[in-house]
């Protein structure tokens, strides 16, 4: 269907994996990046890309897209599109679905619903039958139906016996394990960082021991198991700490955390917004610096949003009761962009945390610009400054701590398998 | 309290005052409310607060209405948005709210246009009673600046604490709080409370202390072992008290769980003025009421005291 050649001209072309930093032609032509050839052939597609950044289709490995069960929060479609709209040509979406997906037939009826859809969507299966914690999901069926890794995602995995066994098991179907790490009796009722500010709204706090002490768990137990771990929107120092030791050690252990987090304290939550509520919290002021150094020094492995689409019927209430998680696919790649705006990373460091190192964790393809590779192609404008609009997200959610602020660069060309997914050239 | 300046607490107080004398009266009502409509907007069991916002209502003539959770349609699953936008539209001209949730008040006030009265969120704030207590410690003292003022008790699941710490530590007070250190919460010196180690640290030399209700129904978070050994770690007695200032004021917002924060000759005792708390608290919240509703102060006062 597609065999037109498109030629993007004149970039930046940012490949880390290829070490490639300079200003390059990529050819596309049937899906996949070719090498260039002396002679365009007759209705070549050209775009001249001059003063913009040529990158790896980044990838979003943390993404809730609602679908079957909640399509009023979210669509497969709708997902893709604020996907393809933020700069990803793929994302990994969580099993919290109505049916949790914890079967092959469920991630078979996701594969199917987003075949035609403006991203490649990699469902990550249920490590517990219904994600209760019980019981064993079927891995190598939903492996062998499609799904990449697997995790409880927003339900803790508390019976410690269980994720030893889960980690044993995907270790038999080559699968990674992806932990929200949450100690549940010490976050019990919580619903924000504890610290200074919890105490002066009166709202009750999580520590972040409640999250480190699961981290250190993972780690013990990817030791244990030779298992791959996740740890998933990694929040605070303490967890990073106990990260950076253990991949010393040569555990087998990735990170990596959300732009919130790095971008955002919990004085956010200030005026009880619930656009600041998310799980785990926004921490201190001390935690978001060493997120950001850790983003820096390779202790954090990837940036994943956790685009948790939510309607106003769960974030219009009172601060306890409003669900938790924000929108991100739109407001992910500025919000990295800023990082290398700040002197923090390069912008070859940006690409291998949202491209290169995701489709690793994952073991998917992508991450990089090489003849044969699949025309995955995320077209940067680095300076473009906008004002980001809750409004006029793809997404179905509004739900962003993000209305309304300034940004330095977006994406204004994303390719998928070849074809032009979103364009604002 | 914590949008509360300096002269706004001056300037409640000193209508306070003003209004005080009407409960004192052999008719105990003044016209100044008179065709005005003041909901109670109850999302949690409260006797005292409730009844005295609504004696300070009927007193200055208003028509006050009680909408207990129990009877709205908070059971029925309505939102309280839709709730608060339902009552909005019979036209009421202050909604008083008190809810489990810190921050109900704030979500109401984004959402609709009556004046909304704080009436206790959550762990959040009860500015009501830290102006009114604050009243009862000028009824005794001068100032406030100065003194030592000593809260004893369950400070992190207390409104009462947040907002009595706020306002004292405003008015020029230092603010010392003891208790079990599952009581104290997270950074509170950023709140201005200086934390002791003890209570009789707390209480030496102290010219104010407030002791704070032990919540049982908190018994599924293992907070504290017993009430007996509260009572004799923490417990406010009459040789605990004898560190403080010989003119000590002992106080407690109520309701007091009798020989636990303090025992029974203290409650009752020379030093106590419980009893004053709650007779000012009505003339706090006539003023509270007449400043909301205009006032002299004009719509300042709108939103969320």
């Amino acid at each position: 269907m597609i065999s037109e050649v498109i030629i993007l001209q004149n970039g930046r072309v940012i490949d880390p994996m290829n070490q490639t930093d300079g200003i390059v032609d990529i050819w596309l032509e049937d899906g996949r990046i070719v090498a260039p050839r002396a002679v365009a052939p007759a209705g070549t597609c050209r775009y001249d890309l001059t003063g913009k950044w040529v990158m790896p289709g980044l990838i979003d490995i943390h993404v809730h897209l609602r679908e079957p069960g909640q399509e009023y929060k979210e669509t497969i479609a709708t997902g893709t599109m604020a996907a393809a709209a933020g700069g990803f040509t793929a994302v990994a979406c969580m099993p919290n679905t109505r049916p949790v997906n914890d079967s092959a037939a469920v991630t078979r009826l996701i594969l199917d619903m987003a075949a035609n859809c403006t991203a490649r969507v990699y469902p990550v299966g249920a490590l517990s039958r219904d994600s209760r914690g019980e019981q064993l999901a079927e891995y190598g069926e939903m492996k062998a139906a499609g799904a990449v890794a697997l995790t409880d995602d927003g339900m803790p995995v508390t019976d410690s016996q269980l994720m030893r066994r889960a980690m044993e098991y995907a270790t038999s179907h080559w699968l990674p394990v992806i932990s929200h790490a949450e100690e549940l009796s010490l976050s019990r009722n919580g619903c924000m960082n504890e610290g200074p500010v919890s105490t002066r709204l009166g709202l009750r706090g999580i520590p972040t021991a409640a999250e480190s002490i699961m981290v250190y768990r993972e780690i013990a137990l990817a030791e244990l198991t030779g298992a791959r771990v996740h740890i998933a929107h990694v929040s605070c120092e303490a967890s990073l700490a106990l990260i950076r030791l253990a991949k010393k050690r040569g555990v087998k252990v990735t990170a990596e955390t959300a732009p919130h987090y790095f971008a955002l304290t919990d004085e956010a939550v200030d005026g009880y917004n619930t656009h600041a509520k998310m799980n785990p919290p926004l921490r201190s002021e001390v935690d978001r610096m060493a997120i950001r150094e850790a983003l820096a020094d390779g202790t954090l492995d990837a940036i994943a949003t956790d685009h948790a689409p939510h309607s106003v019927l769960e974030k219009e209430v009172e601060f306890n009761y409003a669900a938790n998680g924000i929108v991100g696919l739109e407001t992910s790649l500025p919000l990295g962009l800023s990082l290398v705006h700040d002197g923090l990373i390069t912008a070859g460091r940006m690409v291998e945390l949202m491209s290169c190192a995701p489709a690793r964790i994952l073991g998917v393809p992508g991450g990089r610009l090489a003849a044969g590779d699949p025309a995955d192609i995320t077209v940067v404008d680095p300076d473009r400054r906008f004002v980001f609009s809750a409004a006029e997200c793809r997404s179905k959610g509004r739900n962003t701590p993000f209305d309304g602020r300034q940004f330095r660069g977006k994406a204004v060309l994303t390719i998928m398998n070849g074809r032009v997914t979103f364009t604002d050239l | 309290m914590e949008q509360l300046s300096v002269q706004d607490i001056q300037h409640v107080i000193a209508a306070a005052r003003s209004f005080r004398e009407i409960s004192a009266r052999s008719i105990k009502k003044v016209p100044t409310l008179r065709g005005k409509t003041i909901v109670n907007l109850f999302f949690e069991p409260s006797t005292r607060t409730r009844t005295s916002f609504e004696i300070a209502a009927k007193r200055m003539s208003a028509d006050t209405f009680n909408i207990a959770a129990s009877t709205s349609s908070a059971t029925k699953g309505e939102t309280l948005i839709d709730t608060a936008r339902n009552i909005e539209a019979m036209n009421p001209d202050i909604i008083i709210i008190r809810h489990s949730c810190s921050g109900a008040p704030q979500l109401l006030a984004r959402h609709i246009g009556s004046s909304i009265i704080n009436a206790g969120d959550g762990a959040h704030e009860h500015p009501s009673q830290g102006l009114l207590d604050i009243m009862t410690i000028l009824d005794h003292k001068k100032d406030l600046a100065g003194l030592k003022i000593a809260i004893i008790g369950d400070i992190a699941h207390s409104r009462v604490a947040v907002s009595d710490i706020l306002g004292f530590t405003k008015l020029g007070a230092t603010v010392c709080v003891a208790g079990p250190a599952t009581f104290i919460p997270a950074a509170v010196e950023n709140l201005g409370a200086r934390v002791c180690r003890t209570v009789d640290e707390a209480i030496d030399d102290a010219d104010v202390v407030m002791a704070l209700r032990i919540q049982k129904e908190r018994q599924n978070d293992p907070l504290i072992p017993s009430l007996r050994e509260y009572s004799i770690h923490y417990g406010i007695n009459r040789r605990r008290l004898t560190h403080a200032k010989p003119d000590v004021l002992v106080m407690h917002p109520g309701p007091i769980n009798r020989g636990v924060e303090l025992s029974p000759d203290v409650a009752d005792g020379p030093s106590s003025v419980i009893l004053e708390q709650v007779k000012n608290g009505v003339a706090v919240r006539m003023a509270l009421l007449y400043l909301v509703m205009g006032g002299e102060k004009g719509g300042e006062a709108q939103g969320d005291i």
